[in-house]
């Protein structure tokens, strides 16, 4: 029995907090809310540099093979930072399905250059229903004389603009889970067209994606096969958003208490108030059990297949809710300042409303434990 | 990180179930109907103690010289305490002294001290009950006011003590007392040991909400207390009693007494029907059981963070001083969600008709209350945390 994370993995922790605190402080972050693409093409590279965007890629096509615990480590600190940009859906969601899915012509194409950082993907997988579960996948993948055609509107795309290569969910026939594929579209391909929807997280930018006739690249995994593999991508992004909740609810905190500790009225520091003491300890005593709950969602989509999808939703409803909890107590400790456009706060407040309700909210998840559970 | 127990874990749990299963106390009805103290219960209660200790299964960590088994390997006391719970196990009723008392002495008692007291409390032999808060102080416990006065050989003690859990049937009692009423309050506490017949004692049991006289009040009269039984040094008391009040507040209560109660939660909701349908189909029920469920998994995993701490002989930080917060609200928690299912019968009395689980939940929502209270309260922790924890400043 050894819960707890290696020296390997503190490492991989403590080197990832530095180089963020360097490349991506608040002030990274607040230039990027008026870039048009909300991405630094210069912070990628360096990522990609020290082996990030391939951590998960297998050594044989030029990453570092290591598991979704490691994943879950750096993602919370990307959380800290709320780094903006394609990571979640690029380096861990859309590789890590060709990685599952995708045929060896696939790997090879593709892999090397998502962890070298040469190419970007992203997701499409809502629509308009919003909805999750297999019925919500109307877009058609039509058999044509020169292979599939995709026609259709996908919703809330991370980034779409920037990908290189697009993971979708389409519909290949029936209207239940059999029929669900999922489907690759390349950058540019004819018939897709782009528009944003303007949000209030400025670090994750969302796209309208309209599919006219667009020529499919290739399937991931057999044609009509696809919902596992999405109920797979489903779980990992719930582990991955509640790592990232974790970093940012964290982060909110120390914010909060530093702030407390300078800030004086009535002759002495507000955090010698007990009102806002106990804020602070009842935000640290839910992020804390929290913690130990993402390390073993990350632990079990590694190593216990049957417990993976149960954990993650345990961890993605919690997270989501400790997360958005935490950030609005940060707010109140801050007082007026914390309201302003010009402090940070609101940086992660905002990021923690996405974080809750991306990938399943916390009802979502509950319904599928409470079915887990048997009941 | 591997959340598989070693095969020589695997073979100790199974040696203890194995063990369990032949040596747990039969039901008798004929006790059941007998009130919380009657002494048939102690006894009984002493007697399974008794049972466990000479089976090898108390106080593993301490050493074999003091009655322990001198075997400090934390998982083992981990696997056993899971065990006992699983089990359905009587708690033990000499855990104030094996949590509180034993520890201390072992910290700071006198050879003669660890000899003469630690084998009987390993035995139950002699039981032992806390004696800390008085009417004057609580949560500012170092405002006590009971009064030691040396006099030769001997402590003097006039005073009160109250919320003494087992006074009624203890046979000593660690207690701080003032010994010196000058000196600034935390330097002026001894912490001594007082032998519950000596004359001059009163013991008034106290009813609690749920009904029973778990604790007392206890009133000193020029109490004589040997010299001898002063543990560490005169005044020095404060110290003595922080050393396992730390140790107190953040042990981990049992996460596996609070998985077992989960289980048990998620059973009623699916056996009780709530306006019509099983409760566990009503969507509002299902939505809280399943929040509880992350907080009783998170806690779960929360205490194997921890364990693997301990065996690593890594310092503990901030996660855990928020144990028992977080233990004690949670188990509240479940069983105020018990109490909501049930419904019209959350209400019943053990013993009334068409009671559900023989009026447990109902007991256990009140007792858990008091959980929250005892030992420190929810504020006192949340004070604890953010000072010691977070480095917030003491408020003025």
């Amino acid at each position: 029995m050894d819960f707890g994370l290696s020296e390997e993995q503190l490492l991989l922790q403590r080197s990832a907090r530095n180089f963020l605190d360097t490349e991506c402080p608040p002030a990274f972050v607040r230039a990027l809310f008026d870039d048009a693409a909300g991405f630094s093409s210069e912070l990628h590279p360096k990522m990609a540099g020290l082996g990030w965007t391939g951590l998960l890629v297998p050594e044989k096509f030029g990453g570092l093979g290591l598991r979704v615990l490691d994943m879950a480590l750096l993602l919370e600190e990307m959380g800290r930072a709320a780094l903006p940009g394609p990571f979640l859906f690029s380096s861990v969601l859309a590789t890590y399905a060709l990685m599952r899915g995708g045929s060896p012509a696939q790997k090879k194409a593709w892999l090397p250059r998502l962890a070298a950082g040469d190419a970007l993907a992203s997701v499409a997988l809502l629509e308009a229903s919003d909805r999750l579960d297999a019925a919500g996948v109307t877009l058609k993948a039509r058999q044509t004389r020169d292979g599939y055609r995709l026609r259709g509107v996908k919703m809330f795309v991370p980034f779409a603009p920037l990908a290189d290569l697009l993971l979708v969910a389409a519909r290949t026939r029936g209207k239940g889970e059999r029929g669900v594929s999922l489907v690759l579209v390349e950058k540019d391909a004819p018939g897709l067209s782009m528009r944003p929807l303007d949000t209030f997280d400025r670090t994750r930018r969302v796209y309208k994606v309209k599919f006219k006739d667009v020529p499919v690249a290739g399937f991931v995994g057999e044609r009509d096969r696809g919902w596992k593999r999405l109920g797979e991508l489903q779980d990992l992004a719930g582990v991955a958003l509640a790592a990232d909740s974790l970093g940012g609810a964290q982060k909110a905190l120390d914010m909060a208490v530093e702030y407390t500790k300078v800030r004086e009225q009535f002759g002495r520091p507000i955090a010698s108030f007990q009102a806002l003491k106990h804020m602070a300890a009842e935000a640290v005593s839910d992020i804390e059990p929290a913690r130990s709950l993402v390390w073993y969602a990350a632990h079990a989509f590694d190593t216990r297949a049957r417990e993976a999808s149960r954990a993650a939703s345990l961890a993605k409803a919690r997270l989501g809710e400790v997360y958005a909890r935490t950030t609005n107590t940060a707010v109140q400790m801050h007082g007026g300042i914390g309201f302003t456009w010009e402090h940070d706060l609101h940086v992660w407040f905002k990021r923690a409303k996405w974080n809750e309700f991306a990938f399943g909210d916390a009802g979502y998840h509950r319904e599928r434990v409470a079915k887990f559970d048997g009941y | 990180m591997d959340l598989a127990y070693s095969q020589e874990d695997r073979a100790f749990r199974k040696k203890l179930r194995t063990w369990l299963k032949a040596n747990l106390p039969k039901k008798d009805k004929s006790i059941r109907a007998l009130p919380p103290h009657h002494p048939r219960r102690i006894q009984r209660a002493k007697a399974w103690q008794r049972t466990l200790y000479d089976a090898g299964y108390v106080a593993l960590g301490w050493p074999k010289a003091y009655g322990g088994r001198g075997d400090d390997d934390v998982m083992h006391q981990t696997i056993l305490n899971e065990e006992l719970v699983l089990a359905r196990a009587p708690s033990l009723i000499g855990a104030s002294g094996l949590t509180m008392l034993g520890p201390t002495l072992l910290q700071v008692g006198s050879e003669d001290q660890k000899r003469r007291f630690l084998p009987p409390l390993l035995t139950a032999d002699e039981i032992w009950c806390q004696g800390y808060s008085e009417p004057g102080a609580g949560s500012d416990l170092a405002s006590l006011r009971t009064r030691a006065e040396l006099v030769g050989d001997e402590f003097v003690v006039n005073g009160q003590k109250v919320w003494t859990s087992g006074a009624q049937y203890a046979d000593w009692m660690f207690c701080l007392v003032r010994t010196d009423p000058d000196a600034p309050k935390h330097r002026g506490i001894s912490y001594i040991l007082i032998d519950m017949t000596t004359p001059g004692i009163t013991v008034r049991p106290l009813v609690q909400m749920t009904g029973d006289a778990g604790f007392n009040e206890v009133f000193f009269e020029n109490v004589h207390v040997p010299r001898a039984n002063l543990v560490g040094e005169l005044n020095q008391g404060w110290l003595v009693a922080n050393a396992t009040l730390f140790h107190e507040r953040n042990m981990l209560g049992s996460t596996t007494r609070t998985q077992r109660m989960l289980h048990d939660l998620i059973r009623l909701a699916r056996s009780h029907s709530r306006y019509g349908r099983p409760a566990s189909e009503d969507p509002v029920i299902r939505h809280k059981l399943v929040a509880l469920t992350e907080r009783v998994e998170a806690m779960k995993y929360h205490s194997y963070r921890q364990l693997t701490n301990a065996t690593k002989g890594r310092t503990p930080g901030v996660e855990v001083m928020v144990n028992k917060l977080v233990g004690t609200e949670l188990n509240h928690d479940l069983c105020a969600l018990a109490l909501e299912i049930m419904n019209s019968y959350a209400p019943l009395n053990r013993g009334s008709a068409h009671v559900i689980d023989d009026g447990v939940w109902p007991y256990e929502f009140m007792f858990t209350l008091g959980l929250m209270i005892g030992g420190g309260t929810s504020q006192v922790q949340k004070n604890i945390i953010s000072e010691r924890g977070l480095g917030m400043p003491k408020s003025r």
